[in-house]
This record gives C-alpha cells, structure tokens and sequence, in this order.
C-alpha cells in the first residue's frame, strides 16, 4: 500500500487515493481536424510502461485534487510529485 | 496410560493439569503445552491421514512449517475451525480437537485403501484421467472429487467472536523475538526509535531460549540464561512495544505491514466469552528489521512419512521446552552438526539415542562431545528404508559410496520408535520477498538468502544465513548499527563460544538401492507429493518450477511447502542438469499462515458491513410499509404493498394511480451537483452534448453526458438557477462519478474556466409529485404560487416558501405527465413528504417506488442510463440523435460520434417490443433471434427493460437489436427454456407521443 504525498495535503495512504492512468496525455484542441487514426491514439493509446511513469492520480477522498506523480512500476517506489500544470520533473526521463 | 513426559522444564507449569479431548477421548496436559506437545506426552504421534494415499501421518515439527498436524477445532456449527495446526495451538481446558481426512477414524481409514493402488494415481493423475468420456463429467467425476477434496469442515453460522483492526506506525519494527530479534530491537528502543517487536510465540526467544548445551554458551553463561537476561531488560524500555503471539501475515510495499494478534485462543471457553478473537494489526514502520529464523529440512527417502519421524530439532524442543520426550529408542539422521545437539540433551535426559550422519566425518567440538558421550554414531551411512504402518518400529540404513550417488555394502537393521532428521536449514526469506527483495543462492550449504531490498528492511540471523551464535550475534550488531545509523557498544565485548560448525553434505534425493517407482520418498507431506512425482514431472516436459508446482502440486496445501519447496527445486536442478541457484524460486505469497476472515473484516460484519443512505424520508417509507431496493448504498422504496399485495399487484396500482389522478416518489436520491462560476454555461457546453448557453434563468434542460469514447454515460436535467449557477441531476448510482469526471475535466483539461462543482446530494430532499392532479395538489401546497402553463411551463424552476421554509420547484417528468419535484433542505424532507401526503389525500395521491418509477418511464421509452445502456450504446443507438448538437464545435465524446465503428449501421440499437400475446411479459436480459433453427444460432440482442403496462393493458419491453432502427413492424424470437417468444419491433415509445399529459 503507497504513501502518496499529496501536494496539497501531505503524506496520507493509498486508499484515500484513485489513480488516473497516464499524465501529460493532452485532450485535442481541434478534434473534428483529427483522422480516426489520429484520434484514436489520444484514446485508447497507452505506454504501459515497466518502469520510469508519469502518471495521474486524484485525492478523491481528501482535497479530491488532481496531481502529477512519477512512479517506477517495476518496483512502485514514487519519485515525485508535481501539481497540474506543472512541468515534469526532468531528471526522470 | 504412557507418559512421555520425563522430566521439568521452566515452561510447563505441573501444577496446572488441564484436561482435552482429541478424537473424543479426554487426555491431560499442562498450561504451557501446546496440543502436539500433549498429545506426544501422551504417546500419541499418529494425528491425521494424508490427503491422497490417505497414509498415517504424525507430527513433525513444532511450529508454523506443520504439514500433519493440522486438525479441526471445536463442534460447535459456529465455532468450528479446521487446518489448526497442533503445533501452535496452545492447550486450554476443555479444548476439542479431532483429525481430519479420515473416515470412519484415524487409526482405521476406508482412504487408506489409496496407499495400495498409488501406482495408479501419479501425478496428473486427475488431468489424465477424467478426461472421457466426456458426459461421465458432470454426474461421476465431478461429484466424486468433490467428495474426496477438501481439508476439514467449515463452520456452518457465523462467526459469533468479535475481531478487531489497529492501525499504528513505528520507527522500526522488529519481526521475530529470538536472539537477533532481541539484540535488534534493544539496540533500536536504546537508541530513542519507538520501535515494535512482533513474534508469534507465546514467549520471546526464538530457539535459543531452551538452549542447554554448555558447549553453546554467551559470557560465560548458558545461552538461554544470557537471552532471559537481555529479554528482562528490553522489557524495561520504554520505547519498546512487545507483542507476542502475533505473527507477520503479509509484507507490503511501502513497509506496510499486516500482523494477526491471538488474544483469546489459548483460552478456555468461558473465559474468551466477549473478548476480542483476534486483531489486524496495520503497520507502517519506517525501517524493517527482519530476523524470522529458519526452519530444519526433512531429508527425501524411502518412506520418509511415518509417524514418529520428525525433525530432529523439533525433538529437541519437545524435549527441552516441554520436558516430552518423542520415544525412548531414538535415531536421528542429520547431514550436519544441529542434530548433535538433539542427541546429546537426550542422552542427558536418559533417552537412548544414536546418530546416522550422510557425512563421511566431522570433527566439530560438538561432534567430540557427543563422541566422547558414547552416543553411536554412523558415519557416511544413509537411511534407505523405514517400517512400522501407525509408528515407525525400525529402519534400514547403508553406507554410501564415495561419491554419494549410490548405496554400498550390506542392508543394517536397526530398531527405533522415533527417527528425528535434520537436512540442514532454510532461512525464512519470506518477509524479504514478499517485499520485493530478491534472493541469491549460496551453494556451500545450498540455501536461498536475501540479496537486494526494495524497501527499507534488512534480514539478521539465521534468516539471513548465519546459523552459528556467534556470527548471529556479531553479524546482527553490525548490521543494525549500519541500517539504523547509530554507534551501539552493548555487545562489543560479549565472548561467546558455539561448538557448532557449519558443515553440511547436501543430497537432495538421497541414494536407494529399489528403483524410484517403487519407493515413497514424500517432498511434500500434506500434498503427498513424491520425488517420483516430481521426476515424472520433468520427464513429460514441465521445466518451469511454477509449472512443476502446480502439476505435482508440490507445496499449494495449507503449509504452502515450507519444508518441500527447497526439495522440489533441489531435485528438478539435479535431474536436469542446472545449478540449482538458476531456477529462482516459485512466489512467496501472503499470508504467511492462514488467516481466519474474521480478521481480515474486522469490525465490518453485519450492518456495518457497508454504509447505508437513508433519505430523510426514511421513516415514513418504513412506517408505511415500503419494501427496499438498494441503488448504490441508498435504500430506496421498491413498492408499497398494501393488504397483502404481492410486488406485481402493488405495481400495476401503483402505477395506475399515477396517471389516473395522482403519484409521489422520494426522489432524494438523485445525485445533485451545484455548478457556479462566470464560465458555467460554457463548462455545460462541453460536457453535455446539447447546447446550454441559450438556457433562460429559471429554466430546465435534460441534457445526455458521453464518455470520450462517445458512449452515453449519464443523463439528468439541470436547472439555471441564476446567470452563473446551475444545479445538475445525475443518476442515483453515478453520482460520485460524475462528480469525479467532472472535476477531472476541470482540473486538468481546462483550469482556465471559473467554475465550482460542490456535491449538494445530501442537502436537498426531493419530493416529485405528478399525475393530472398534481396541479392542485400544488396549489394547495404554494396557494401564492401562479401555476398556470404560461408562468410556470414544463421545463421551468420556480422557488416559493412552504411555511416560511423555501423550496426549489422544478416542473420536470420522468413519468411524461404533469410533473412537479419540489426540493428543500433536507432536515425538513420528512415534513415535506408529510405535507404532501396530507394535501394528496383528496386526490388519492399514491406513494410509488422504484419499480414503478421504472415502468411509468418505460411507457414514455424514457431510457435508464445503466439499464437501458451498458457503457456500449452512442446517443444514435438510443435513437436519441435529437439531443446531440450539430452545431457545437466540441463536447466530451463528440470527435467519436463519427468513428468507423461508431457510425456502423449493425450496432446494436434500442427498439420496442410487443408480444403477440399481450398478456405475457419477457424476461429482462433475455436473448433475440429471428431464425431459431440457425446453428449456431444468431443472437441479435438482448431486453433491457420489460414491463405490464397497466395504462396500456399490454405487456411492453425496451431491448437493444442489430440495426433495430431498421426493423420496425419485423417479428422476433424470444427463446425461452421452455418456449419460443413471439414478438414485434416496436417504436420505443408507447404511450401519449404528442406529450399531451405534459401539459393535461
């Protein structure tokens, strides 16, 4: 079970937690300009990736703010955490 | 009656007999004892049948790692428990306890017979043979296994006891109590850690407590009198907490830590009466020390299973810890020194004792002194067969040759009641792992030990491979004072003398003149799987361990192979040919013992197994005799039966009233979402697929809400309260989400917005009132109010006060008559629902539930987002094209309105149905076809909604069909079990199209 520390309210358990899949996957500005090709992979495609992950995750049951964390899936240790709008930190790469 | 009890020891206390019953038959033991120990001190070794061959089995060890000695606890229907180890069950007067997997009893068991025919049931055994013919499944193999698996009984009520859950954090935790455990956590509490110390037992020190050879000893003092020292003084620290009887269940990430305490299980019966059974401990420790011990390997060879073998330490506990001794001719067999120290405190004690040894010499002081006792002891020999059917009476040993493939020489005989082995040590990696550390392998004495951690914890003593005292003690103080960054003295100057070296020689199958398929040489005992088993395993093409584990199903019963995994690895590394380090390990899954339910759910049994919503509404719902539905977590009124209506009855009144004069519905528990902010109109835009920012002030507007993908999601009518605020209805179960989405959409999609959801549920009760009387029922209840079509439309909001309270009015239908829903702060919803009742009265206004709600709607083809639609149907699909705005540039879900697969006229879309026979109603979920013959036949869809419409008189349904648009008027199959359904594709909706009750 994480401890996620929530940048807004601290360090708390994971199950005051959702997690919201991959971060940085910017929604279209202009979707109708988007072939189907081109739509579908801001749908459906994700990176899954063993490793160094960015990802989303909501403090649905404290703050219920989203945030950024970074998270190595091979071993779930959380490197960082970072607000929206944030850039991500780019040691991790 | 026998008594194996031959002398004193500390721990049992004489002057406390305490009578049990095993099998039926009462026995006596003393506070202190465990059930194994009595039952031994009472000559009894044969406690159950093993699960396949249905083979006598006794007790092997002393704690956790127990194959055999598991047994059912209790009679009672509630309070039975099976797959008790006997081994940790501390003994309590009255305690009843019988063994399991036999019929009619232990000693003569019908299973038995399953011993003769083995050879006929090797591993696989089931896959192979319950193959065909194929019809045989069902009725004879299915119901046969089923009778013959399982271990034990389960209780049959619930569970009485009461369980309970602790949430707690440390600087440090310490698992296991024995000398580095204890050495670990003094050094950490001196050192100002609040630190926790967690052992299973129900006293600290591990093994090294009843340690008597004067040959092991620290400053000068025997070991176990040197730890009871230490313990005294770790109990005066005042940042230390101890816990025993409480043992490690599960290692998880994050050092996150679950641990079962047992407060009332050695306790007899009137005393656990409203006691906690047992509690969860949460554990958030910062730092982790790991000092879990290790556990005596059996050693593989021709019947190694008989009662009366058992690890040579356990001996030596039963002996020393409980003053029992396990016979009075004993033999023990060891490939290394610990079985030395068995022999000579038996010898002390009397007990006759000699050694077979696989090695070819050793030379340890240990071994001197044994020597030097005039214990017998042969040298490179090797047990080659054993013999006794309820206890073992003598075996078999030879010698080996030089390079210990084979056997050499002549067959000994030598008699025996009781053969103890020793085939080195395993250290209990199993905390390491199960935290995500890896394991390496050391080849030297052939055991696993850990190597790199993921969280921060480290492993001391003999877990981590250091099996003499010295090296524990030395070892774990330089361990801890690095982990813990501290300087600690206490130990520098401890001299300690172990007379035990570490020298082993390792055959995992050991060597036998009878070819393998002619012995038993068990790995695992509860599983009765055999190194024969294993090797047939290899020889059919298993080679992944997990494969061969699941196969043999070596180490998957209730001890999850804590004395057989190493033996399966050793043996699938000799037979094919790799070293034994390269084959890793099969997963060490939590828990580590069984865990009962009761603790795992604690607390959270009977109500308050789950949150309950009432609305405020409640009482009178009760009162008048309202039957439940659960929406979610709320309890909502299904229907109200009156003068023993059945649910059909009630329905079709309920529902006729409702359009004949007058109806009410508690609609609390729709999820409302207040929306404000000078960019709410346009937030509206985005989520909903119509357009929201010509909405009037004090208008209303049903509006349909997609996922990305452009499936409908969720639906409800919002309401322009002011220029900036708007109040938002979803469904009662998606509530929550929406809320979530939508915050979502907010957060981080587009920040610029002004805008603030807040989640209003539960402040507002709602009362919806419709009917063609329901207009006067509100005149009468908001006389000041003007409900005249031209002020107050279909679709419009009014606020007014009822009795100075004020109400928010939305005149809305969900039924398609004249509607209105009147809200208002929730701690008056009861008085509300009261009014209207009262001024209803005249008007036969009829209180209706879900169910009613349900078919009023259906009658109109109004969907239910999650009936109607399952996360699959577009706004098209729903015939609802009208509500999705050609005009908008974007909404959520709008780019995927016109994907390939979207746009596809095959989808399956939502029609109506009528049966040819009026009088007869589908089954929701029901399959549709239209050529019953076909094979395989073509399913084109499925009923969602179905009803007795008793408005129309006929029975009417909503169902999703490949292109239904298309199909109107065609006929339809409904295959029933019994017969085939006829029916025609409707429009969806059934009654009144021209919306005139709207406005009757």
């Amino acid at each position: 079970m994480f401890l996620i520390n929530c940048p807004f309210c601290g360090e708390r358990d994971q199950s005051e937690f959702s997690s919201g899949g991959e971060a940085h996957i910017v929604r279209p500005k202009q979707p109708t300009e988007l072939s189907d090709d081109e739509w579908a992979e801001y749908l459906f495609m994700r990176k899954n990736i063993k490793g160094i992950q960015f990802e989303r995750w909501n403090h649905v049951h404290g703050c219920r703010k989203w945030f950024n964390v970074v998270r190595d899936t091979s071993n779930d240790k959380i490197l960082s955490v970072y607000k929206m709008g944030e850039k991500p930190p780019v040691n991790y790469k | 009656m026998p008594n194996y009890r031959i002398h004193k020891t500390e721990y049992i206390d004489e002057t406390k007999r305490v009578s049990f019953k095993y099998d039926g038959k009462t026995y006596f033991g003393y506070e202190g004892d465990t059930l194994a120990s009595a039952l031994l001190a009472n000559g009894i070794h044969l406690v159950g049948r093993s699960f396949k061959y249905h083979r006598p089995r006794g007790i092997v060890s002393c704690g956790a790692e127990e194959p055999n000695a598991i047994c059912q606890i209790g009679s009672k229907k509630d309070l039975t428990e099976p797959n008790v180890r006997a081994t940790e069950l501390e003994l309590y007067e009255g305690l009843e306890a019988s063994s399991q997997n036999c019929w009619p009893n232990v000693k003569f068991d019908i299973g038995g017979i399953n011993n003769f025919i083995s050879p006929l049931i090797p591993a696989g055994f089931y896959y192979k043979t319950f193959m065909w013919p194929k019809s045989f499944w069902k009725k004879v193999y299915e119901p046969l296994i089923r009778l013959s698996a399982g271990l034990g009984k389960s209780p049959t009520e619930p569970d009485p006891d009461i369980y309970d859950h602790k949430y707690v954090h440390y600087d440090v935790l310490v698992i296991g109590g024995g000398v580095s455990g204890i050495i670990a956590a003094k050094m950490a509490a001196k050192n100002n850690l609040k630190t926790l110390l967690v052992d299973d037992k129900k006293i600290l020190g591990g093994s090294t407590i009843y340690q008597n050879n004067e040959s092991i000893k620290i400053d000068d003092k025997l070991s176990s009198k040197w730890l009871k020292n230490e313990i005294q003084e770790i109990k005066k620290l005042s940042n230390l907490t101890i816990k025993t009887r409480t043992s490690i269940a599960a290692y998880h990430g994050y050092n996150f830590l679950l641990a079962k305490e047992n407060l009332t299980d050695h306790l007899p019966e009137e005393k656990k009466k409203n006691k906690i059974r047992q509690r969860l401990w949460k554990i958030r420790a910062k730092k982790v020390v790991i000092a879990t011990g290790s556990i005596e390997r059996p050693l593989v060879f021709n019947n190694n299973d008989r009662p009366g073998i058992l690890l040579s330490n356990s001996i030596n506990k039963y002996l020393d810890y409980y003053g029992v001794t396990c016979g009075e001719n004993i033999i023990l067999f060891t490939n290394n020194d610990s079985a030395y120290e068995t022999s000579i405190s038996l010898h002390k004690k009397g007990i006759k004792n000699i050694i077979v040894d696989l090695r070819k010499s050793a030379s340890s002081e240990l071994i001197k002194q044994a020597e030097s006792l005039g214990i017998k002891i042969y040298f490179n020999h090797v047990v080659t067969n054993t013999f006794g059917y309820r206890k073992i009476n003598s075996l078999e040993i030879m010698k080996l040759s030089e390079d210990g493939n084979t056997t050499v020489g002549n067959k000994i005989r030598l008699s025996c009641d009781c053969l103890g082995m020793s085939g080195g040590w395993t250290p209990m990696v199993h905390m390491h792992t199960q935290s995500g550390g890896k394991l390496d392998f050391r080849d030297e004495d052939q055991v696993f030990l850990p190597k790199e951690n993921s969280e921060d914890q480290i492993s001391v003593g003999s877990c981590n491979g250091d099996f003499d005292l010295e090296n524990i003690i030395d070892k774990t103080v330089n361990k801890i004072n690095k982990f813990l960054d501290i300087d600690n003295q206490d130990y520098q100057d401890t001299n300690i003398i172990c007379s035990k070296e570490n020298d082993k020689r390792n055959i995992w199958l050991l060597p036998n003149k009878i070819p393998l398929g002619k012995t038993k040489c068990f790995i695992d005992f509860q599983n009765d799987s055999t190194a024969k088993d294993i090797k047939l395993a290899l020889k059919e093409g298993f080679r992944s361990i997990e494969h061969v584990k699941r196969y043999t199903t070596t180490g998957m019963a209730t001890d999850q192979g804590k004395l057989s995994n190493m033996h399966a690895l050793g043996i699938i590394a000799d037979t094919a040919g790799v070293k034994m380090g390269t084959l890793g390990t099969t997963t060490f899954r939590p828990p580590f013992t069984p865990l009962t339910f009761g603790t795992l759910v604690g607390r959270n049994v009977g109500k308050f197994f789950e949150v309950v919503r009432k609305t405020s509404m409640h009482e009178w719902h009760l009162e008048n005799n309202a039957e439940f539905e659960n929406v979610g977590q709320w309890k909502r009124p299904w229907y109200y039966p009156k003068n023993g209506e059945n649910m059909h009855d009630a329905v079709q009144r309920e529902s006729k009233a409702a359009r004949d004069s007058a109806g009410i519905l508690d609609a609390s528990t729709l999820g409302k979402i207040d929306i404000q902010g000078t960019d709410a109109s346009e937030f509206l835009n985005r989520v909903y697929t119509n357009a929201w920012s010509k909405l009037a002030i004090g208008k209303c507007r049903y509006g349909l809400m997609l996922n990305e993908d452009g499936m409908v999601y969720d639906d409800g009518v919002t309401t322009r309260i002011s220029e900036n605020h708007y109040l938002m209805t979803t469904t009662t179960g998606g509530a929550a989400n929406v809320l979530s989405k939508l915050e979502d959409y907010l957060q981080t999609e587009w920040p610029e917005l002004d805008v603030y959801l807040t989640s209003v549920t539960d402040h507002y009760s709602t009362a919806s009132i419709c009917g063609p009387n329901s207009k006067k029922i509100l005149n009468k209840l908001f006389p000041n109010l003007d409900l005249s079509d031209e002020n107050f439309p279909h679709m419009s909001f009014k606020e007014d006060k009822l009795k100075n309270i004020n109400c928010r009015i939305m005149r809305i239908s969900f039924t398609g008559e004249l509607s209105y829903e009147i809200n208002i702060e929730s701690k008056y919803g009861h008085s509300l629902w009261k009014m209207c009742i009262e001024a209803g009265k005249e008007f036969n206004l009829t209180p209706y539930g879900t169910e009613t709600m349900h078919l009023l709607r259906a009658e109109k083809g109004f969907i239910i987002v999650g009936q109607d639609t399952d996360g699959t149907m577009t706004p098209s699909d729903l015939q609802m094209d009208w509500i999705v705005s050609k005009k908008k540039y974007d909404f959520i879900g709008k780019r995927s309105l016109y994907r390939s697969d979207t746009i596809r006229e095959d989808r399956k879309q939502l029609v109506g149905l009528l049966t040819d026979d009026p009088k007869e109603i589908l089954e929701e979920g029901a399959q549709i076809v239209s050529d019953v013959k076909s094979k395989p036949i073509d399913m084109l869809g499925h009923v969602t909604s179905s009803y007795f419409s008793p408005n129309l008189n006929k029975s009417i349904a909503l169902a999703v069909v490949r292109s239904g648009k298309t199909m109107k008027g065609q006929k339809l199959i409904i295959p029933m079990e019994n017969k085939n359904i006829n029916v025609t594709v409707s429009d969806t909706i059934f009654l009144d199209k021209e919306n005139k009750r709207l406005n009757a």
